[in-house]
């Protein structure tokens, strides 16, 4: 079996009677960026939460066929969702930082991991803030509240959260949607930036984002991933008239 | 023309909904003024009641009693004269039902008539004599010391440890008692009805399972609607014997029954509201805290209850604002013995059940009456104070 770092096996998934994602098959390597597309209701955020299991979080949810984390399979008996969700983290579409200082925030994911090292949990807070391209802006105020950054900052500072809790693949659910254009490219910025040390899957609306950002696009229609290839094939000469339509804006 | 009707229904329609608004708020306006009215008279009027005087012989050198001391001496707590300022012998009591005991029918006259001259006599004739009798059989040229009439104090009436508000001569209203009880009932229900209500409401806002949810949700919503005098039934036929066998004790209306019912009464209330503080929660920082690894648990600890924690606050304010001025079920199972508890096993008396059990014999605009109403007044002060703290606290909707 290949090293892939995310990979599903005719992967399905309902929601009572509907099906959500239909028979995915898809894989991605360490240290690469993935982008899904796809119009609304297409599954694409359904399937990000396959990796995490927040989908556990809706009532009647069935899934079958497998889908791994480091040759691990998430759905196992024997795995524990917390320690899952440690290694992979998770950023939201609207900025959700909590109503705690910025530092409380970044130091939340180590305190409920048990650790309590006051040392330890300064120098990783510094650290993420850091990696997260926030420190200059955010270093003499970290005991205010983060309610009190712009849209902008709160969405660093919650990919600060995540990277806090040293996750090796980083899903993100359209990170910039509710960002303004400058914004947005210092969290594009901070994307590429993070490809070095992480596997990140990013879901977009955002056509540019994804071909400015991702290494490989996916495409998905309907609960079915239509076409999966290297960005610029997907948007320069897809295969399929679907993906065609949709990365030239006829649909979507 | 159609048109025209149709601006005039309108018309008196707004005035209709204008002056039913106005006729309701000058109501409550009114009410309030009335309580306040009538209550803080009881600050201009008197412990001896004004048709009645009490008397000694001119050369007493006690030239006035406080309320308490009027009431030990005619309790036979204070037996000489000594006590209360004046010389070392015994007081002798004189009421005017023992107006017999000295003279005779014939004396007093057919009519009474002499009844006057023969007081005035007996108290000239006793220097250690205090009288109590009307107004009406002062002799016009009394030859004794009326002693003057005090008005109830403030300190007297908030930090008095005796209610007897119906005592002769001297009623004794002293309302610490009915206000540490209704604080040591109250104490008592949010000792109880605060762990039991936060994790009853932390379990079906976030632990239950939406069937079991839908099935405990209406049931504690309709556990609101009983009548008080239930609870106060199911309080005296279960709770008060159980506690008078738990504990061993002589009779089982105890502060300790009082909150219990309290509790239970004020449990709706505080699980309802607080449910829906924790279900305001927004699902983004549930799940960003379950993203981060933490468990569920951790999640409701660090996440949940701090951001509901105003709700869960007012929850606790409004459920225990409703169990202060609750009356029917505490009056059944306290006791109601006016005395400053020490323990939880101990009967008390609390401000509302004071007033319901008493103001229907309270003389109306007399001080016993006003009294009442002063007790009226604190209950709402109380209570209004706590509703004003709930609009502090509770988060404001608008956001």
């Amino acid at each position: 079996m290949p090293e892939y770092k995310v990979e599903t096996q005719n992967f399905n998934l309902f929601y009572g009677d509907f099906q959500a994602l239909k028979d995915i098959n898809f894989h991605a390597e360490p240290n690469t960026i993935t982008a899904f597309i796809g119009p609304s209701g297409c599954g694409k955020s359904t399937l990000l939460r396959v990796f995490n299991r927040m989908n556990d979080l809706i009532d009647g949810v069935k899934v079958t066929g497998k889908a791994f984390i480091d040759n691990m399979e998430v759905n196992d008996r024997s795995i524990r969702v917390d320690e899952l969700r440690k290694q992979v983290g998770m950023v939201f579409q609207k900025p959700n930082p909590f109503p705690k200082s910025i530092f409380e925030n970044v130091a939340f994911g180590l305190r409920v991991n048990g650790i309590s090292d006051r040392h330890f949990i300064e120098e990783r807070v510094v650290e993420s803030i850091r990696k997260a391209a926030l420190w200059d802006e955010v270093k003499d105020k970290l005991k205010k509240s983060a309610m009190e950054l712009s849209g902008g900052q709160q969405q660093r500072l919650c990919i600060a959260r995540t990277l806090a809790v040293e996750p090796s693949l980083i899903l993100m659910d359209e990170p910039a949607s509710a960002l303004d254009p400058i914004s947005t490219g210092k969290i594009e910025d901070l994307i590429f930036e993070l490809k070095k040390s992480y596997t990140i899957i990013i879901v977009t609306h955002n056509m540019q984002q994804a071909g400015r950002v991702s290494d490989y696009t996916a495409f998905f229609y309907l609960g079915a991933l239509i076409e999966w290839d290297k960005t610029i094939k997907i948007f320069t000469n897809p295969t399929n008239i679907q993906t065609q339509h949709y990365v030239t804006g006829k649909f979507g | 023309m159609k048109r025209r009707m149709r601006k005039i229904l309108e018309k008196i329609t707004e005035g209709i909904l204008f002056s039913s608004s106005t006729v309701t708020s000058l109501a409550v306006l009114l009410i309030i003024l009335f309580l306040f009215r009538e209550g803080l008279g009881i600050f201009t009027s008197t412990s001896v009641d004004r048709n009645n005087v009490l008397a000694v012989h001119s050369l007493n050198p006690v030239n006035e009693l406080t309320t308490q001391q009027i009431g030990g001496i005619f309790n036979r707590d204070i037996l000489y004269w000594d006590e209360v300022g004046g010389t070392h012998d015994s007081i002798i009591l004189f009421t005017i039902n023992e107006i017999g005991n000295y003279y005779n029918e014939e004396e007093l006259g057919t009519d009474f008539e002499f009844l006057p001259q023969k007081i005035d006599e007996l108290i000239s004739h006793q220097p250690n004599m205090i009288a109590y009798f009307p107004n009406l059989y002062l002799a016009g040229n009394f030859h004794g010391k009326v002693l003057p009439h005090n008005k109830i104090g403030i300190s007297e009436f908030f930090a008095g440890k005796s209610w007897y508000p119906t005592s002769e001569p001297a009623a004794q209203f002293g309302i610490l008692t009915l206000i540490l009880g209704t604080l040591w009932v109250t104490l008592g229900a949010i000792l109880i009805a605060l762990p039991i209500g936060l994790v009853t409401a932390i379990y079906i806002g976030e632990v239950a399972h939406p069937r079991m949810r839908s099935f405990f949700k209406p049931l504690i919503e309709l556990l609101a609607g009983i009548p008080s005098v239930v609870y106060g039934f199911f309080g005296l036929v279960i709770i008060v014997p159980m506690i008078q066998k738990t504990f061993n004790l002589a009779v089982g209306e105890t502060a300790l029954a009082g909150s219990i019912v309290l509790a239970i009464m004020a449990l709706p209330v505080i699980i309802t509201i607080a449910e829906d503080a924790i279900r305001t929660t927004p699902v983004s920082l549930r799940e960003a805290s379950l993203a981060l690894g933490a468990s569920h648990w951790q999640t409701i600890i660090r996440v949940i209850l701090p951001y509901s924690r105003s709700g869960i606050i007012a929850a606790f304010i409004l459920g225990i604002g409703r169990a202060i001025g609750e009356t029917m079920a505490v009056l059944m199972v306290t006791g109601n013995a006016a005395m400053i508890p020490t323990t939880f096993l101990e009967p008390v008396r609390t401000i509302p059940a004071t007033i319901a059990a008493e103001l229907g014999e309270a003389p109306y605009g007399g001080t016993h009456f006003k009294a009442l109403f002063a007790l009226g007044i604190i209950l709402f002060i109380i209570t209004f104070a706590f509703n004003t703290m709930v609009e502090f606290i509770r988060p404001r909707k608008s956001k």
